[in-house]
């Protein structure tokens, strides 16, 4: 599933597994590698392993099986503070008794830098994120999002070529999120440093990532381009994981070339794009992303599937409208559709025929 | 809205302050005003003072809420400490007790080496024959033998022998006339007739509430007439000072009572003046004719000094005087020149003699071995609170179930176990020898010395040192650590930069609150402490409980106070009070 | 009409006697708080005097508090305050001497207030000199006295006080009373000044300070103690070869629990304990404590009490009477330390003339102590 291996690999996990009391596995068998520069996203549910991959890598937990590299060479007997990884951490971890100017000082006076190099490195990493004014303050005289550029500049003050995030906007309002997500991408793009990045928010994955590994059950269940990640899950669970998605349950009837005959739980049939699925009479979980559904007439591409269905809800949205249905016996059938001068607003209780290509559908595994 | 709008075009191209209020005024719309334009409330009052009623409404509730806290912490706490510092410095009983003779004294010079005249005796004579019926003259002997030794039996044994210098006088007097054995002839005579003289009863009746410390204001049913006490002015100050004590401490009747013999001193000393024989020959109120008969006899000449040099020598030293013109005055300062190993003198003060100097020692000991204590409980208590604060929590409270269990068993068991562990015959010593680290015969001496009280204390106060930083550390939140050690640090900078600086202000609260229980200590230095490790607080609960000096105690404890605050204050100057968090 | 006369007569006669004997019971209060020092002294005198005085009054309920260690301090707080909750509290002499000085405790005639001895002589004679105070009630006589150690004292068992001072032949550390009462004159006496001198030359400086010099030679081989308890648990344990301690401890040390020591009686020092009643008891208060202590201090009760404990009653007419421990079944007499064969050689405190040096002479031996 996730590739491993890969010759200019900067971070590498190899069957890395981890256990905290010794009956349960909360890592299974992690492989990864990823080159220098790239920004990857772990994405994933609580609970599904993926902070505790990154403290391993960061060298706060140690991996029970499995070697971790960093530029080649096995970091797991390095003690965290000899990784020179940046970390910016959820609650930002700023020395509450120290100035902004301490606080980016510390990672330089432990490395016995200079004290007029400090000072210049701190204020180029102050300037960095535009917090120039605020060397002289302490950090709780700042606001959530300030205190997040100064744990940034904090991480990046030392000039690590490895910066590890660890749901760094989590305590933000979604419009700080906006900005700041926009600010770390360009950073790490403008300074070239490889980024690890933590977050259960799929839109924050998406938006920010070179690569997105999604981890569910203490694995990687997909590794792969945001693009690809939404519009190519590779099993049910990241279609349902990432973005909305609407379900139906069937039989595979039929395996022929790149199409799937799906016989759905209501009777009707169905071609599909196979993806995990390989047997006749296996059961699968058929997903459809709900702006690929059509129910008008006219602009219905040529080829497409069409079901009967009944609307229950009709929600405007504003830019989108999203209209609720039944569909082969499932309630939750969404559709959404642009909100175009020319676009039908369904009412409840009106019976259409909805229709989608058979390449927009895709016949994965039924968990 | 709507008149803003109409006013709007018209006044928008010259816009004046004038404009800005009208719009102000008119963009309140509908609020009402009264005639000078303040705000008034729906029913017409003022807005400010009904603002003001209901903010007082809500103050004198919240007020009430604490009023029983309060009134605690001021009965409990403001009220004995305000006292305890009146107490250091109040010395009342010395003029409560001897008024004439102290007043008589001031113009006595203590520097020449002469003993006080002729007539300080006799004031002593009746303000001690007062005291003594009152039973309070020992009170006096015991605060003046704090200063000098042997004035304690000297008063007490001069009160039992009073009644000797006075029946000197007393038997001529009954001898002459039957009628001086009566109450009634006495009544008779003083209360003469005439005007009353009140004012002396008055005098009389606060002299004898402030001897006794007590506020009886009943009539006496008697009042001296004015011309007898200005012609017999002793005898009726000793009569009414005497008629007082009949009535509110006797619960007596005058007229049916013999007076004291003080009494008949007083008349003798009276007919004996210039001048009274004269001023008798012409009185004629009732018992006049006793009076001028009793004007013919011859008393003994008045030589209170011999007599009291009779009753003990003590009298004729030239330092019993001095003492006692010391610590005349209401207020004096000779406690606390005591507490700091001075003495009083008659003009300032002066160092004790060496071999009685003992309280800088015993402050500077107190503070040297609290200072320790603390340091020991912060060494010990830190890696335990660190532990309390990063355990799991099942771990956790089965340590702090450790860590509290000292608190559930008494104060003298625990230092009692310390004795039975540290004594040469005791527990580690036993083991010591059987490792043979120790000979037998040279085992060490670890109680009854600094090192037990110390040892001891620092067990005993641990867990309030332990508590507050625990309380401290559990809000420190672990990823400071890992974000220091992500930045760089090795483990001890993370903890000593990033960590230690934020648990000071649990430090901080456990020094202040150990350093200040351990000044205070006096039981188990008292048990453990031997001759070196006692506190000044075992002064200050020997003067309380054993020898009685209260007031030198009270001086004590207040420098002890002032010490605490003055360390209080440095803290606050180096540290930071702000830096102290008990959670 | 006769008969009714008669009936009405008698009837009115009861009515009377009864409110005459319901008046006579409502003078006396019928509880009392007695004030002791705890221990075994304490249920001696609950066994001796409370437990058959409640007897004989079924209505009387006694509360003991056991702070006569700090009566004189309370006392004066509990005057100062204006509510006495004591109504009868055991003190030592010089304590009651303090207490009586100090107005807190009230003064009476002993006649009037206590029974005449069983021997007919009157309360006065027979109290005799033990009545050193005008407030002072005495119950019995103790001593304060040695007890040593008699596995570490080798084959001479010490027989005279100074060997407390003899550091060569009896080696050891060795515990007094931290205070200068009874330890300065034990120096002197050991320095060679004549038993009848001691508090003349105890007088001057000079002589205080060779009290103090004479203990200075044994200074640093001194356990200090305070509690009466002290000594008898140092002796137990072998920390110390000989202690000082009150002599019905050493008694119960050496009967009761059986440990290696013995009584060193030559020096001890008598000191008296007894009761005072505080002044400024209401009424009937008073008329019930009164009528307690004439009881408990008559001749047989004071006799009854050494059956519990090895103090001496205070009482001449009482000595004949002592008899043997309710528990032990010794004769006590020979633990009484007024028994002949003890007294030898012994001391009565001197009261008045310490009330006078106390405070200089204990300020002078702290001071010493600390140094």
């Amino acid at each position: 599933m996730a590739e491993s291996s890969g010759i200019d690999a900067f971070v590498e996990f190899e069957r890395v597994q981890k256990s905290y009391d010794g009956e349960t596995l909360v890592v299974k068998d992690l492989n990864l590698s990823m080159p220098k520069g790239e920004f990857l996203t772990m994405l994933g549910p609580s609970g599904s392993g993926k902070t505790t991959c990154l403290m391993m890598l960061a060298g706060f937990e140690t991996a029970t099986h499995g070697d971790i590299r960093l530029d080649g060479t096995s970091i797991n007997n390095i003690p965290p503070h000899k990784r020179g990884i940046g970390m910016v951490f959820q609650n930002y971890a700023l020395f509450p008794h120290m100035t902004i100017a301490e606080n980016l000082s510390f990672p330089l006076e432990v490395r016995k830098i200079g004290k007029s190099d400090r000072e210049a490195k701190v204020k180029r990493a102050l300037d960095m994120v535009e917090m120039g004014d605020f060397g002289g303050r302490r950090p709780a005289q700042l606001s959530g999002g300030q205190q997040q550029r100064i744990a940034l500049a904090r991480a990046l003050v030392f000039e690590p070529e490895l910066v590890l995030m660890d749901e760094p906007l989590g305590a933000l309002d979604k419009q700080l999120r906006e900005k700041m997500q926009f600010e770390i991408t360009d950073l790490a793009h403008r300074l070239g440093i490889t980024v690890v990045y933590v977050t259960h928010d799929q839109t924050e994955a998406l938006t920010m990532s070179d690569r997105v590994a999604v981890f569910n059950d203490g694995r990687i269940q997909q590794l792969a381009p945001p693009d690809l990640l939404y519009e190519e899950p590779e099993n049910s669970f990241v279609a349902q994981f990432i973005g909305e998605n609407n379900t139906l349950e069937g039989t595979i009837k039929e395996i022929n070339g790149g199409l799937a005959l799906v016989q759905l739980d209501d009777g009707e049939l169905i071609d599909c794009t196979p993806v995990n699925v390989s047997e006749i009479g296996e059961r699968t979980r058929v997903s459809i992303r709900p702006e690929r559904v059509e129910f008008n007439k006219e602009r219905m591409k040529e080829g497409a599937h069409t079901l009967k269905a009944e609307v229950l809800e009709f929600i405007y949205m504003g830019d989108i409208f999203r209209t609720r249905l039944r569909v082969a016996g499932n309630d939750d059938f969404v559709v959404k559709t642009r909100n175009a001068p020319d676009q039908v607003r369904l009412k409840p209780g009106e019976h259409v025929e909805i229709g989608w290509l058979p390449e927009d559908c895709r016949a994965l595994d039924a968990p | 809205m709507s008149e803003l709008k109409s006013t709007g075009p018209q006044t928008m191209d010259a816009p004046t302050p004038e404009d800005a209020l009208h719009e102000a005024a008119t963009l309140r719309g509908r609020d009402q005003t009264d005639a000078s334009g303040r705000l008034v409330t729906a029913d017409g009052k003022s807005l400010k003072s009904s603002l003001k009623r209901a903010l007082r409404m809500q103050k004198l509730r919240a007020l009430m809420l604490i009023a029983p806290l309060l009134i605690f912490v001021l009965v409990t706490f403001i009220a004995p400490i305000g006292s305890m510092l009146f107490r250091s410095v109040e010395n009342e009983i010395v003029a409560n007790t001897l008024p004439m003779t102290t007043a008589a004294l001031k113009d006595w010079d203590g520097t020449t080496g002469d003993l006080p005249d002729e007539q300080v005796y006799q004031n002593l004579f009746f303000d001690l024959f007062i005291a003594a019926e009152a039973k309070e003259h020992t009170k006096l002997g015991s605060r003046l033998n704090y200063e000098l030794t042997g004035v304690s039996s000297l008063f007490r044994q001069s009160g039992r022998r009073l009644d000797d210098l006075g029946e000197v006088y007393q038997d001529p007097l009954e001898d002459l006339n039957d009628a001086w054995k009566d109450g009634a002839t006495w009544y008779d005579l003083m209360s003469g007739s005439g005007a009353g003289d009140t004012d002396l009863v008055d005098d009389q009746r606060r002299r004898y509430n402030a001897l006794t410390q007590s506020t009886d204001r009943r009539d006496i049913g008697f009042v001296p007439s004015q011309a007898i006490s200005q012609m017999l002015p002793r005898t009726a100050r000793a009569y009414t000072a005497w008629a007082t004590f009949t009535v509110y401490a006797d619960e007596d009747v005058v007229a049916e009572e013999d007076p004291w013999e003080a009494v008949h001193a007083a008349l003798a000393l009276d007919l004996m003046a210039d001048g009274t024989a004269a001023k008798i020959a012409a009185y004629s109120g009732p018992r006049a004719d006793l009076l001028q008969e009793a004007a013919t006899l011859e008393f003994p000449a008045a030589d209170f000094k011999t007599g009291f040099g009779e009753i003990d020598e003590d009298w004729l030293a030239h330092v019993t005087w001095e003492t006692i013109k010391t610590y005349s005055p209401k207020y004096t300062n000779g406690y606390f020149l005591n507490a700091v190993d001075l003495q009083k003198t008659a003009d300032g003060f002066e160092p004790r003699p060496e071999n009685q100097r003992i309280y800088i020692t015993l402050f500077q000991r107190t503070l040297f071995m609290s200072l320790v204590i603390t340091f020991s409980c912060i060494m010990l208590g830190y890696p335990v609170a660190w532990l309390l604060a990063n355990l799991p929590a099942r771990t956790a409270n089965l340590l702090m179930i450790l860590v509290l269990l000292p608190f559930w068993t008494s104060l003298l068991v625990r230092t009692s176990a310390w004795k039975v562990m540290l004594q040469q015959q005791g527990v580690i010593n036993d083991v010591l020898v059987w490792l043979g680290l120790v000979a037998d015969d040279g085992r060490l001496v670890m109680i009854n010395n600094q090192f037990g009280t110390i040892v001891a204390m620092t067990h005993i106060l641990l867990p309030f040192m332990i508590l507050p930083m625990y309380s401290v550390m559990q809000t420190i939140n672990p990823t400071y650590l890992r974000a220091a050690k992500s930045l760089g640090a090795t483990n001890w900078t993370a903890f000593w930069r990033v960590y230690f600086p934020q648990s000071v202000p649990g430090i901080g609260a456990g020094s202040i609150l150990v350093f200040i229980l351990s000044i205070g200590y006096y039981i188990t230095p008292e048990i453990v402490g031997g001759t070196k490790g006692v506190f000044i607080s075992n002064r200050i609960a020997y003067h309380i409980s054993s020898s009685l000096n209260w007031g030198l105690a009270a001086a004590l404890g207040t420098i002890l106070f002032l010490v605490v605050l003055l360390l209080y204050w440095a803290y606050d100057k180096i540290v930071g009070i702000d830096n102290v968090k008990l959670g | 009409m006769k008969l009714n006369k008669i009936l009405l007569a008698s009837s009115a006669l009861t009515v009377a006697g009864g409110l005459a004997f319901a008046a006579s019971h409502a003078e006396m209060a019928n509880s009392m708080t007695l004030v002791s020092w705890g221990g075994a002294y304490q249920k001696s005198q609950i066994k001796a005097y409370s437990e058959p005085y409640m007897e004989m009054h079924p209505e009387v309920s006694i509360s003991w508090d056991e702070s006569s260690n700090e009566a004189v301090a309370k006392l004066r707080a509990m005057n100062e305050a204006g509510n006495i909750t004591w109504d009868l509290v055991d003190v030592t002499a010089g304590d009651a001497i303090r207490l009586c000085d100090e107005g807190l405790a009230m003064e009476f005639d002993p006649n009037e207030l206590l029974a005449d001895g069983d021997d007919g002589s009157s309360a006065e004679d027979d109290f005799g000199d033990l009545l050193v105070s005008d407030c002072f009630i005495p119950q019995i006589v103790y001593s304060t006295t040695f007890g040593y150690r008699t596995d570490l004292v080798g084959d001479t068992p010490p027989a005279d006080v100074c060997a407390v001072f003899d550091l060569e032949t009896y080696p050891g550390k060795r515990s007094l009373e931290k205070r200068p009462i009874n330890n300065m004159e034990w120096a002197l006496l050991c320095d060679g000044v004549a038993k009848d001198d001691i508090y003349d030359v105890l007088e001057t400086d000079e002589g205080q300070q060779q009290a103090l010099d004479k203990l200075g030679t044994i200074k640093d081989q001194v356990v200090w103690w305070s509690a009466g308890a002290d000594t008898p648990q140092l002796l137990a344990d072998g920390e110390i070869v000989m202690g000082s301690t009150y002599n019905g401890r050493l008694f119960s040390l050496i009967e009761e629990q059986d440990q290696p020591v013995a009584m060193l009686w030559d020096g001890q020092v008598y000191d008296l304990d007894g009761w005072i009643i505080p002044e400024g008891l209401p009424e009937d208060r008073l008329a019930r404590v009164k009528d307690f202590v004439r009881f408990a201090t008559d001749t047989q009760r004071l006799a009854d009490q050494a059956a519990y404990i090895s103090y001496g009653p205070a009482r001449k007419s009482s000595a004949p009477l002592v008899g043997k421990h309710a528990e032990l079944g010794i004769d006590m007499a020979p633990h009484m330390p007024t028994d002949p064969a003890n007294s030898g050689n012994t001391f009565l405190q001197n009261y008045s003339w310490w009330a006078d040096y106390r405070d200089d002479i204990d300020a002078k031996f702290q001071a010493w102590l600390a140094q």
